[in-house]
């Protein structure tokens, strides 16, 4: 492994005296996510496994090359998993390219995001020096967050080439409800059960029909289960994999689709295009092809943002613009890290 | 510790500009520069740490804050900004040539939005004055630090504080949805969101825990979480620390994430025992409080289950609260642990480092064996859930050598727990107090970093200068001074 690290370092030092741009890749599974890639792939799959991993601590290192799969494979055998559920979205999706997009899967709205569950990472930056932040505890407040700060920086900071994350065991027991409701009344349910101690870990809404995913003791599954009613799902494990691999028939049209994060509260969007909902109601897909611009402008008066997560034509920005004194900030962050700009220039905003 | 805080004197006439300055826009009372008024901000919960500032400036309005902080940056002034002065790292120590911004007048709760789940609020709120807020909702904030009568959010904020409930519900950082504030040249910030995240860098994240270095906030946004129908204690007892160590690896290892899990030694429970009559079994070793909460259904199922582990792992004893009232009184002793302590010795100095649980019987030896080479007692209280230790050295502050003492047992145990893949602070923050103890933990290009961090938000280093991050040249010094065989921390790390 060290030969690797060598290597890789050897190639970001090389690429920043010649301000030749990088692109740190896994899998490859998230290609389509940001704006339009730019310089050589550094393949990071060599730079692969477990380095640590303690079921009773609660907590798994491993390197950025690690297939997720894998990592969840293990984690299962000792009847534990990544709380944040993350989607592959492709086969080789590794641990890496995870924590560089920052997406967590259905289970986020109960259990907390990607960036909740980092609790260290190693970088290799854009001299090619190899730093490390945070550790393998919980609680530790020794210098600044950066690992938190690494989660969803789409590798324009640096090469993740380690991560310790905290894990949590499986539920005992998990079942999945299905109620018909129109839109508004579904909102109104997810955020009421929401304020309510229910073991709810999921839901979707979609064209008329709820889906709630409880998950934890069997008694109080049971238990909400009366309180909720509805009908029991056969295969809910099935649904649940569809909704967060985006395989689900919804996905599957062409038109542009945008993911609106949004207060969880927030009224029915009136966009044109199909709506699907998750997170109890923060985390709103939309196909449509209606402006950009109109997209933009109704999450935003929601007190969300709106980012075109796949589309063929990216132009109008993957991610909603900042406002200045954000963006200069955000500026500053990247030079700290990446000051020759070597890293996936331009793949989250122009000016990274 | 760090070395002995400098004697510095007011300049007078600097002084006087200040004040001048800031009465341009704020009233007379809210700009306090004679010794009397000043003197009461000479330190926050480190109390072995005090200086006077050069003034106090206590603004109410959001306005007022951004002036004050134009005004500190055009005149070159530091600021030094304070919540409710409870923290215990001295994060909140002044400046002699600085200006100490009070957020005591933050003290508004903006709005509740039961149905979105969250409560906007000013930074000098209360963190236990939220949950009595939002109460009427059956809400509540989930973080609970033993202080939380009395600290802020805003502190809670700057030094992503936990609690005893963290295994479960998480820190500060997971529990608050977005601050807005000011840089240090008054530029409006607003990080994070009412939604679950915001576009770019994740600047929240970097924001809570910088210990007021990189902004200064006036408005927080909690996530609440609907408070569970039923919570249960189990008190075990143990008659051996290490055993008590296991069982908590056992709990875990069991698939139980139990809402809190925390253990004391037996002179941490005969300190706290005599103060609030908890009930604790004072013949056990250690005592283990394990707390299940959630339905009646699942809380039963988890006692259950938590009773069968514990026992299996060696209690000697164990009593399940009975009902709200004995539940209450069983975490009393727990919460009153400092200020039990502060009873039976002239001065106490808290640890904060955490440490993978399975190196506690470890590190309670190392604590047992410093005891002896220092000749000072130090009881143990610990998130055992979480790893996050505090031993309390106990001392008196009138003898200088214990002083002296002290400060070399806390450093011996932090850099123990570096070196067992640990961390110097779990909750109380590096400040002035632990600052030597970073180029333990730290290396050369981290600390670099985190300088070049600080330099994005604040060029000049003006906003709490000289805290949580060391210098290159103060660790150069010190690890010439204290690095074992001149090894750094990861040795396995390779630095190019």
């Amino acid at each position: 492994m060290q030969a690797v690290l060598e290597a890789m370092a050897e190639t970001v030092r090389a690429a920043a005296q010649g301000a030749r741009p990088l692109r740190p890749r896994g899998g490859g599974s998230k290609d389509f996510y940001g704006n339009e890639l730019a310089g050589e792939p550094l393949d990071t799959r060599a730079y692969a496994g477990l380095v640590n991993y303690e079921p009773s601590e609660l907590v798994v290192t491993a390197r950025c090359g690690t297939p997720l799969a894998e990592l969840e494979r293990a984690l299962a055998a000792n009847g534990q998993m990544l709380p944040f559920e993350p989607p592959h979205f492709a086969p080789g999706a590794t641990l890496g390219g995870c924590v560089a997009a920052g997406l967590s899967g259905p289970r986020r709205a109960s259990a907390g995001a990607v960036r909740d569950f980092v609790l260290g990472t190693r970088l290799l930056d854009g001299r090619g020096r190899l730093l490390a932040f945070g550790g393998e505890v919980m609680k530790n407040v020794a210098g600044y967050d950066v690992s938190r700060l690494l989660s969803g920086s789409l590798g324009t900071l640096g090469v993740i080439l380690e991560v310790s994350l905290k894990v949590l065991p499986r539920p005992a027991a998990e079942m999945t409800l299905r109620l018909e409701a129109p839109q508004d009344k579904a909102l109104e349910w997810m955020n009421h059960w929401a304020g309510k101690p229910l073991p709810i870990s999921a839901t979707c809404y979609l064209n008329g029909e709820l889906s709630v995913r409880l998950s934890g003791a069997a008694a109080a599954v049971r238990a909400a289960r009366e309180t909720l009613g509805g009908e029991q799902l056969g295969d809910g494990e099935g649904f649940w994999a569809t909704v967060r691999e985006q395989t689900h028939p919804y996905f599957a049209p062409e038109a542009p689709l945008w993911r609106l994060s949004l207060p969880s509260s927030a009224a029915p969007t009136r966009l044109p295009g199909e709506e699907l909902i998750e997170w109890g109601g923060a985390l709103r897909w939309l196909a449509s092809a209606g402006e950009a611009r109109t997209i933009r402008e109704a999450a935003q008066r929601a007190g969300g943002h709106a980012t075109l997560f796949r589309a063929r034509d990216k132009s109008p920005g993957a991610f909603t613009p900042l406002g200045p004194v954000h963006m200069k900030l955000q500026r500053e962050l990247k030079a700290v890290f990446d000051p020759a700009r070597i890293f996936n220039p331009g793949r989250l905003y122009p000016d990274l | 510790m760090g070395e002995a805080v400098p004697v510095e004197r007011i300049d007078i006439a600097r002084q006087r500009e200040v004040v001048r300055r800031l009465r341009e826009f704020l009233p007379a009372h809210a700009v306090l520069f004679e010794d009397e008024d000043t003197r009461p901000y000479e330190c926050d919960g480190l109390t072995a740490y005090r200086r006077v500032p050069m003034v106090v400036a206590l603004p109410e309005t959001d306005e007022q804050v951004r002036r004050v902080l134009q005004a500190c940056s055009a005149l070159g002034v530091p600021v030094v900004p304070r919540g409710a002065g409870t923290g215990l790292s001295g994060g909140a120590l002044p400046l002699a040539d600085g200006v100490l911004l009070s957020m005591a007048k933050f003290m508004r709760a903006l709005r509740v939005d039961p149905v979105a789940r969250l409560a906007v609020v000013q930074p000098g709120v209360r963190n236990a004055a939220i949950s009595d807020l939002v109460a009427p909702f059956g809400l509540y904030y989930a973080p609970d630090p033993s202080s939380q009568i009395a600290c802020s959010i805003g502190g809670n904020v700057a030094e992503n504080s936990g609690g005893v409930h963290c295994l479960k519900y998480g820190l500060t950082v997971h529990n608050v949805m977005r601050v807005r504030g000011y840089t240090v040249d008054g530029e409006p910030v607003d990080f994070g969101s009412e939604a679950l995240d915001a576009p770019g860098y994740d600047l929240l994240a970097l924001a809570i825990g910088s210990e007021g270095l990189l902004a200064v906030i006036t408005e927080v946004t909690v996530k609440l979480l609907p408070k569970p129908q039923l919570a249960r204690v189990v008190m075990a007892s143990f008659d051996d620390v290490e055993t008590a160590g296991k069982a908590v690896a056992a709990v875990i290892a069991a698939g139980i994430v139990p809402a809190g899990l925390e253990m004391m030694d037996k002179p941490a429970t005969h300190a706290v025992e005599e103060f609030v009559h908890a009930g604790y079994d004072l013949e056990a070793a250690a005592i283990l409080l394990c707390e299940s909460d959630g339905t009646p259904e699942e809380v039963e199922g988890e006692i259950t289950r938590v009773k069968q582990v514990l026992s299996d792992a060696g209690a000697t004893r164990m009593t399940v609260s009975r009902d709200e009232a004995e539940r209450l009184r069983f975490w009393s002793g727990r919460k009153a642990a400092f200020p039990a302590v502060g009873r039976i010795s002239p001065d106490y100095y808290c640890m904060d480092g955490t440490i993978p649980r399975r190196r506690l019987g470890e590190v309670l030896r190392f604590i047992g064996e410093m005891e002896q080479k220092y000749g000072l007692r130090c009881p143990n209280v610990f998130h055992a859930g979480d790893g996050n230790l505090h031993p309390l050295i106990l001392y008196d502050a009138n003898d200088p050598g214990q002083l002296h003492r002290t400060e070399q047992f806390a450093r011996e145990v932090l850099e123990k727990c570096v070196e067992v893949g640990g961390t110097i602070t779990g909750e109380h923050g590096v400040g002035v107090e632990k600052i030597d103890q970073m180029c333990t933990q730290f290396g050369r290009a981290e600390l670099e970093a985190f300088h070049a961090v600080k330099r994005a938000f604040d060029p000049a280093g003006l906003l709490n200068p000289g805290k949580a991050v060391p210098t290159l040249a103060r660790c150069a010094e010190y690890r010439g001074m204290h690095v074992h065989g001149g090894q750094l921390p990861f040795p396995d790390l390779p630095r190019f």
